[in-house]
């Protein structure tokens, strides 16, 4: 049995990586902000679906989709926060919670006008075939985009502890008063954080729409995820999003396998609640800044 | 208190009247209506004066609702097994209560929202004894017409629209209301003062889960008719909390000026626009917030005020 239990550590080690991409950009503004944004399920979906259409009127390979993603939500982002959630970010968080959900429902249903409620699929021709590390076989489709989905993760990181708007944006997370005596522009960075965090949903949508069929409701089941990974690793830490990326990734295939996957959201689910009572700063340990 | 109270029985005499029209439009219309407040005012008790986030409704309407169904599937009459199931929310309200009331703000409210989700996959499992996926049918009760069964239900609801209200009330004036109100404005102060907080947070997410489930068991048997996603439904969590914000959080009146007027907007936009009527719904919430975000009750104050400026 041991094989199988390499298998299906893979799988979950390459799920994972997908997971870790989906969740930085979200547990990033959740940290920055104490924003939760209910919004980054369907801005992941309508990401999926820019690589559908890119690829399927334009011959667009999804990676490539990925580079047009980049601008496109960064800007959707930046204008969100500017225009909207800057206005109340001051009150408490029902209200910012409330907002976002409320424009999540105007965006599920333009999606469902504008795509249908069909599933679709992205099917690449020829397909990418498999790879077989030893007896461990893997399709090469996720790999490249575990690989990619860890690249954008990276960049994140690097985005953050290196640029200067990066640790900008650190600095307010950590103390927002003294960052602005510093002379940080504190709308400015917030509308920055919540383009990073729209551009990394927006761009994680072409890597899952190599795997996963599309649905335009298909938005709140990333998003309960993404906050699973949150709370697994701990808030507003990218490292943290990672960890908590791949031991999801890993609970959910082992747990496939021990329980079957109809209970895959009932465990990750239990797993989050168990995780809130007992290590609410995530795996890691390390207090947060709120 | 007793200005309030009078006002509530000659509202809710008023509503009492509807059933002359005779319309059964109507009947449903202010079944739903009854039912929304319920929900709203329900909420009211943690959110409104606790001041915690708590998505928890759709999960005690559900609850609510799979207990009476199964109840009456093993043959409890009608009335016992609603009160069954506001008995079960409520002790599963104090259970859970216990667990999640230590977190706060974000954790608080998703932890909530969390637990209909786990519910609606185990009653989606336990096919057995829920039907799972295919849903439940519930016996119909045995009354002279249609008429009659619809004038059943409204008088049903607005008793239970009457006792949420009563208990509101007598929360609100009560030191179980004071103690919420000093844990909404700092709970740790209000901790070191002496407020067992512990205590009062789980009583009022208590009170708020069991006028819920008894909703959803009086829902069940109304509709005839159950299925998971549709009784855990996480708008009506939500549609709990927009009610309360549009009619105006922490007052009395709020949660059912707020059930009326979410009703009558849904109800037009559902009439009108079926295709978009989500996105409607959003464009609502998203105005609500970012302009009247204190509730329509603060608008009748602002334009006091402004009118005696001038």
């Amino acid at each position: 049995m041991p094989l199988l239990y390499f298998q299906i550590l893979a799988n979950g080690l390459v799920l994972g990586g997908l997971y870790a991409c989906i969740a930085s950009g979200f547990s990033l503004v959740w940290g920055v902000q104490n924003v939760i944004n209910i919004l980054h399920g369907s801005f992941i979906v309508l990401g999926a679906y820019l690589a559908y259409f890119a690829h399927l009127h334009a011959g667009i390979h999804p990676f490539l989709s990925i580079l047009i993603a980049i601008p496109v939500f960064f800007a959707i982002g930046y204008g969100l926060q500017r225009m909207m959630i800057n206005r109340i970010i001051a009150a408490p968080v029902l209200l910012t919670l409330t907002l976002t959900f409320g424009l999540d429902l105007m965006l599920q249903n333009g999606m469902i006008m504008a795509f249908t409620a069909d599933f679709k699929k992205l099917v690449l021709d020829p397909p990418l075939g498999t790879i077989a590390l030893g007896e461990v076989v893997l399709p090469v489709d996720r790999l490249a985009a575990m690989a990619l989905a860890l690249a954008l993760t990276a960049m994140l990181y690097l985005i953050l502890s290196r640029s200067r708007i990066g640790r900008a944006i650190v600095a307010v997370r950590m103390d927002r008063e003294a960052a602005a005596l510093m002379g940080v522009n504190v709308a400015r960075i917030y509308a920055i954080t919540f383009g990073l965090g729209v551009m990394m949903a927006g761009a994680s949508g072409p890597l899952l729409a190599m795997i996963f069929p599309i649905s335009p409701l298909g938005g709140p089941a990333y998003l309960g995820k993404a906050f699973v990974i949150c709370v697994l690793g701990g808030l507003g830490s990218v490292p943290g999003a990672m960890i908590g990326g791949l031991v999801l990734g890993v609970v959910e295939s082992f747990g496939a396998l021990w329980f079957g996957p109809e209970h895959a959201v009932t465990l990750s689910f239990s797993l989050l609640i168990l995780m809130l009572l007992f290590r609410p700063h995530g795996l890691l340990g390390r207090k947060g800044y709120e | 208190m007793k200005r309030d109270a009078s006002i509530a029985l000659v509202l809710f005499a008023l509503v009492a009247l509807l059933p002359l029209s005779g319309e059964a439009y109507w009947m449903r219309l202010g079944t739903t209506m009854l039912m929304y407040g319920v929900l709203a005012m329900s909420w009211n008790f943690i959110g409104g004066m606790a001041g915690y986030p708590s998505f928890a409704v759709a999960a005690f309407f559900g609850l609510g609702a799979y207990a009476g169904a199964v109840a009456q599937k093993f043959g409890v009459p009608m009335g016992f097994a609603w009160v069954g199931a506001g008995l079960l929310a409520l002790v599963f309200a104090a259970l859970l209560g216990v667990a999640l009331l230590r977190l706060r703000g974000h954790y608080f409210a998703i932890a909530s929202l969390v637990v209909a989700e786990v519910l609606r996959e185990l009653v989606n499992s336990m096919t057995g004894l829920t039907g799972g996926g295919m849903g439940l049918n519930l016996p119909i009760p045995a009354m002279a017409s249609v008429d009659a069964q619809a004038r059943f239900f409204f008088y049903v609801m607005l008793l239970l629209a009457a006792v949420t209200f009563t208990a509101m009330l007598i929360t609100a004036n009560s030191k179980l209301g004071f103690g919420l109100r000093c844990i909404q404005q700092n709970e740790s102060a209000a901790d070191m003062l002496g407020v067992d907080t512990t205590f009062y947070k789980v009583s009022a997410f208590m009170l708020s889960g069991v006028f819920v489930g008894v909703a959803g068991a009086v829902y069940a048997s109304w509709v005839y008719y159950i299925e998971p996603p549709d009784v855990f439904d996480v708008l009506y969590s939500v549609k709990a909390i927009v009610m309360v914000l549009l009619g105006g959080a922490g007052s009395m009146f709020g949660p059912l000026v707020g059930a009326a007027a979410f009703l009558s907007l849904e109800e037009l936009v559902w009439r009108n626009y079926l295709e978009v009527h989500t996105g409607v719904l959003g464009l609502m919430i998203v105005l609500l917030v970012l302009f009247l975000p204190k509730g329509l009750i603060s608008l009748s104050q602002r334009l006091g005020r402004r009118g005696k400026l001038r």
